[in-house]
């Protein structure tokens, strides 16, 4: 095995070298574990685009750890998704750091850098790990650095939050480990791609079961991914949390859906007898209650970072009504519009912070304040996010949905999903122009109390680079979209995955 | 065992869905032994047989589950760790060792924005 084989591992050991390096070096040299933590970054950063080119060939690699032969050890597997997902990871991280560094957020607690590292570890190791026990472990990781991350800066509210997003999390990785148990039962392997084979061959009396556990580890990740009837964690741990770390929280919902299109497929698919395709029927319709709920919460948030958090459950309902078709079309527009709401809810969560440091008495919440400093520059800002998360052109959520409602039309029910899209961009677009005109357009008398506004502007950076990406994205679609349709086809054909997993058996 | 199991489950899902953090942590701690007990029959009941393959042996236990309920009892023990410290913290902190403190409060509180 080669110098460059190994580059597949390096997107896990390299946050796992650098969080406890930072944390050592933190204690005496502050900009040394900042230091150490931007270039592992950017590591993380040249390493995933390095892999995302090497994937788009279209051959699947897969990487022995410890060198294990597949079935018996862990493998790590990288095709076009996974890689798409890892450089995702990797922009969301570096301007999630970016911007945390320049507003300072990181310096309100002790540990920012290290639990920043290994949050990005987890997401990379869930992002490439072809182990369903391993999928769990690396779940375990992000979610630990998460706890972390999510109490940073403490205080009140974050605390009692903090109980219910660690008590629900802790109820659905007892979940994952029961159907994980249930599958190694049945099985008696856990990796993704043997399971696959497995599943097929499984007589009649194990049916019944085999449908328990695919539906128990499905329902799992549709809590990760914030599903209706699961979402009910998200809106207050998100908008309570460090802006910064709710921008980079923006791709963990993203891990459900990840995971859902990544097992489902591989494990469920065409030859799993009872079991076959067996969320999707559950799907649609959870989907489309997801968009509802999530911009009707846009319509009624009080605040910036709820409206975005609660924009973070609408776009997932909205990719999730194009991922239960599960076919190639509507798995591709799946795949751009994740890319896309991905970064757009990274862009909410930092305009939402640029308002609130601008604004003492009233923070983010969507009420007239006084006019504070460079309120039409940050009014753009709002608005270009607004835009992107509603899907108008000129930016990509507008090709994202048109790309999605393409590729429903026709499949059963369609027109439900049609009327469902439509209908909640309309009320994104009411809910984003009422609290934006409140912001940025209404001034209410001065208070007493109006502190100076910060001298610096630099922190924009993160938002503008977030919106620049959206408008990269939109100029792009032609190759983007392209890779995503690889990406969706490739996905579709698990027996090629299987064999490029374990080999020739 | 299956009822074993079933009975923790059964009050691990009680005690979770009270309304007080200690509660709920007893709850979580019952229900992950639930789980490991599960995850551990999942490999089948063998008595008396050496886990590590042999070629003088013909019948042995699966291994695999060991070491998964082992992971697993080494996560969810820094889980429950740390969901008592997280629970007293915001005891602590909040006065209220309900899970759902006052909703008005919370959504009005100043805290939430980044210095």
């Amino acid at each position: 095995m080669s110098l460059s084989d190994q580059l597949i591992i390096a997107p896990v050991v390299i946050p796992a070298l650098a969080a406890p390096l930072a944390l050592l070096v933190m204690r005496r040299r502050r900009w040394l574990g900042v230091g150490i933590s931007l270039m592992s970054c950017l590591g993380l950063l040249v390493t995933a685009l390095l892999l995302l080119n090497r994937a788009g060939d279209g051959a699947i690699r897969s990487y022995a750890v410890g060198g294990w032969p597949a079935p018996f050890g862990i493998v790590l597997v990288l095709d076009r998704l996974s890689a798409m997902m890892l450089v995702l990871a990797a922009v969301l991280g570096m301007i999630a750091l970016v911007h945390a560094v320049l507003t300072r957020a990181d310096r309100a607690g002790w540990h920012f850098h290290p639990l920043f590292q290994f949050q990005l570890m987890g997401l990379n190791g869930a992002f490439l790990t072809g182990d369903l026990f391993n999928l769990f472990v690396f779940f375990e990781v992000l979610l630990i650095a998460s706890y972390g991350l999510m109490l940073h800066g403490q205080g009140r509210a974050r605390l009692k939050a903090g109980v219910q997003y660690v008590i629900v999390n802790i109820v659905g990785s007892s979940l994952f480990l029961v159907a994980l148990g249930l599958l190694y039962a049945l099985t008696g392997t856990l990796n993704m791609a043997d399971m696959g084979l497995r599943v097929a061959a499984l007589g009649p009396d194990d049916q019944g079961l085999l449908r328990i556990a695919a539906l128990l580890l499905v329902s799992v990740f549709a809590l990760k991914a914030a599903l209706v009837p699961l979402h009910l964690w998200l809106p207050r741990t998100y908008a309570v949390t460090t802006p910064a770390v709710a921008a980079l929280f923006a791709v963990m919902t993203k891990v459900g859906v990840y995971a859902m299109i990544r097992v489902v497929p591989q494990i469920f698919g065409d030859g799993a007898g009872a079991a076959a395709w067996v969320p999707a029927p559950w799907l649609l319709p959870a989907a489309m209650a997801t968009a509802v709920m999530g911009f009707a919460g846009v319509f009624t948030a009080r605040n910036l970072s709820e409206q975005a958090a609660f924009a973070v459950i609408g776009s997932t309902g909205t990719l999730m009504i194009a991922v239960a078709g599960w076919q190639v079309e509507s798995l591709a527009a799946a795949l751009y519009y994740l890319v896309h709401s991905t970064l757009t809810g990274m862009a909410l969560f930092l305009v939402a912070d640029i308002v609130a440091r601008r604004r003492a008495g009233q923070a983010d919440q969507a009420s007239p304040g006084p006019a504070f400093a460079q309120r039409a520059g940050i009014g753009l800002l709002f608005l270009l996010a607004a835009i992107a998360a509603t899907g108008l052109p000129p930016l990509s959520g507008f090709l994202g949905k048109l790309l999605v409602l393409q590729s429903v039309a026709g499949t059963p029910g369609w027109q439900w999903a049609w009327a469902v899209i439509l209908g909640t961009t309309l009320f994104g677009v009411i809910g984003f122009a009422r609290s934006g005109s409140a912001v940025f357009w209404k001034t209410s008398p001065a208070v007493d109390n109006a502190v100076p506004p910060p001298s610096r502007t630099d922190d924009m950076v993160g938002a503008i680079a977030a919106l620049l990406l959206l408008a990269a994205l939109f100029l792009c679609a032609g190759p983007m979209t392209a890779f995503t349709r690889a990406a969706a086809e490739q996905l579709l054909d698990p027996a090629a995955t299987a064999a490029a997993v374990l080999g020739g058996r | 065992m299956a009822s074993a199991i079933a009975v923790l489950t059964a009050g691990g899902i009680y005690l979770a869905l009270r309304g007080r953090t200690f509660q709920v942590v007893l709850g979580l701690t019952l229900i992950s032994y639930a789980v490991n007990l599960f995850l551990f029959v999942s490999g089948r009941l063998t008595i008396n047989r050496p886990p590590i393959w042999s070629k003088t042996i013909s019948d042995y236990a699966d291994p695999l589950p060991q070491a998964l309920v082992l992971t697993a009892i080494v996560i969810t023990f820094g889980m429950t760790a740390f969901a008592v410290v997280l629970s007293l913290r915001s005891f602590l902190e909040t006065g209220s060792d309900q899970v759902d403190g006052d909703e008005v409060a919370c959504a009005t509180d100043s805290d939430a924005t980044p210095s």
